[in-house]
């Protein structure tokens, strides 16, 4: 798998996307500055979290009309496969790859804890190691996850399947409680109508070692490698 | 030409902001307070000159980046 990681001033956390896709693969990832433009033959581009551009304006808005941004639409419309996680979960939602908006978490406070998600799409490229119904611990750090859209979006993403993971609590179930940062119908991260574009709050890389405390977040890595193993 | 742009929540779209800031109003004493919505003004110092141009750019600079139009609505006044 070629894999290549983008951060912006005020990204944060790349340096665990890299840790979990080489432990994968093996293969370091190419790391890219904003500035940079998109190498060619990437199989796998991923938008790491943390706080580019300050937040200004919006999270994510001034990241996503950064020059690379263009090159990462192309690559997403040639069928290219784009991870976005926390920031860049909110970067992909400015760049318009993927729908809906992420507001101020519901209680105004930054969130620094760890939920549980539950895999409500299998198959993918991101979740193949995942059986559909599967719970896992993630670390979240965020104080916009709030994802929103219109009823008529949610309603597509829902008959399409493209939520790809649901906050529930420790019986898997979708409940309010569960929900600490307020997203409209429990959702922590969705897919794109072909599946190669995925994007959600929680942290998955910040579990991938026993040294991290655990190794929930691993089978989305594993899954990645496995999509691109003859790569 | 000076463009002010009025960013604000969508009706119906969750405004932790303008809660927070309603609860506080209701902690001092100001009765009465039945909702509050927190937006944002963006203030543009344009070259265009005719107002209509003006106008048109301004929502075209909203629609593209001032304003996420999935979440919020906005509207724009010369000044």
């Amino acid at each position: 798998m070629k894999a290549a990681i983008i951060t912006f001033p005020g990204t944060n956390r790349e340096r665990d996307i890299r840790v979990a896709l080489k432990r994968v693969t093996g293969r370091d990832p190419v790391m890219l500055f904003h500035r940079d433009a998109l190498p060619a033959g990437l199989d796998l581009v991923v938008l790491p979290g943390g706080f580019s551009y300050g937040d200004y304006l919006r999270c994510g808005a001034m990241a996503a009309q950064s020059p690379i941004m263009r090159d990462v639409r192309d690559f997403a419309a040639r069928g290219g496969h784009v991870l976005g996680v926390c920031n860049g979960f909110q970067i992909l939602i400015e760049a318009g790859l993927l729908p809906g908006g992420l507001l101020r978490n519901a209680t105004l406070r930054f969130l620094s804890m760890d939920c549980r998600m539950r895999v409500e799409r299998a198959g993918t490229a991101f979740t193949s190691r995942w059986q559909k119904g599967a719970t896992f611990r993630a670390p979240m750090a965020h104080g916009d996850g709030n994802y929103f859209a219109d009823d008529a979006t949610l309603d597509r993403l829902e008959g399409e399947g493209l939520v790809a993971f649901r906050y529930v609590d420790d019986r898997g179930e979708a409940t309010a409680a569960a929900n600490r940062n307020g997203s409209v119908r429990n959702i922590a991260g969705i897919l794109s109508p072909n599946l190669r574009v995925c994007g959600l709050m929680p942290h998955p890389e910040d579990l991938v070692d026993d040294l991290m405390g655990g190794t929930d977040g691993l089978p989305m890595f594993e899954s990645l490698a496995e999509a691109f193993a003859t790569a | 030409m000076k463009a002010r742009v009025y960013v604000m929540p969508k009706a119906g779209v969750l405004d932790p902001q303008g809660k927070a800031i309603s609860h506080a109003l209701d902690g001092l004493g100001f009765a009465g307070v039945q909702d509050v919505r927190a937006g944002k003004v963006i203030e543009l110092d344009l070259a265009e000159t005719d107002p209509a141009r003006a106008k048109a750019a301004a929502e075209d600079m909203a629609r593209k980046l001032l304003a996420n139009t999935v979440i919020e609505s906005f509207r724009v006044e010369l000044a």
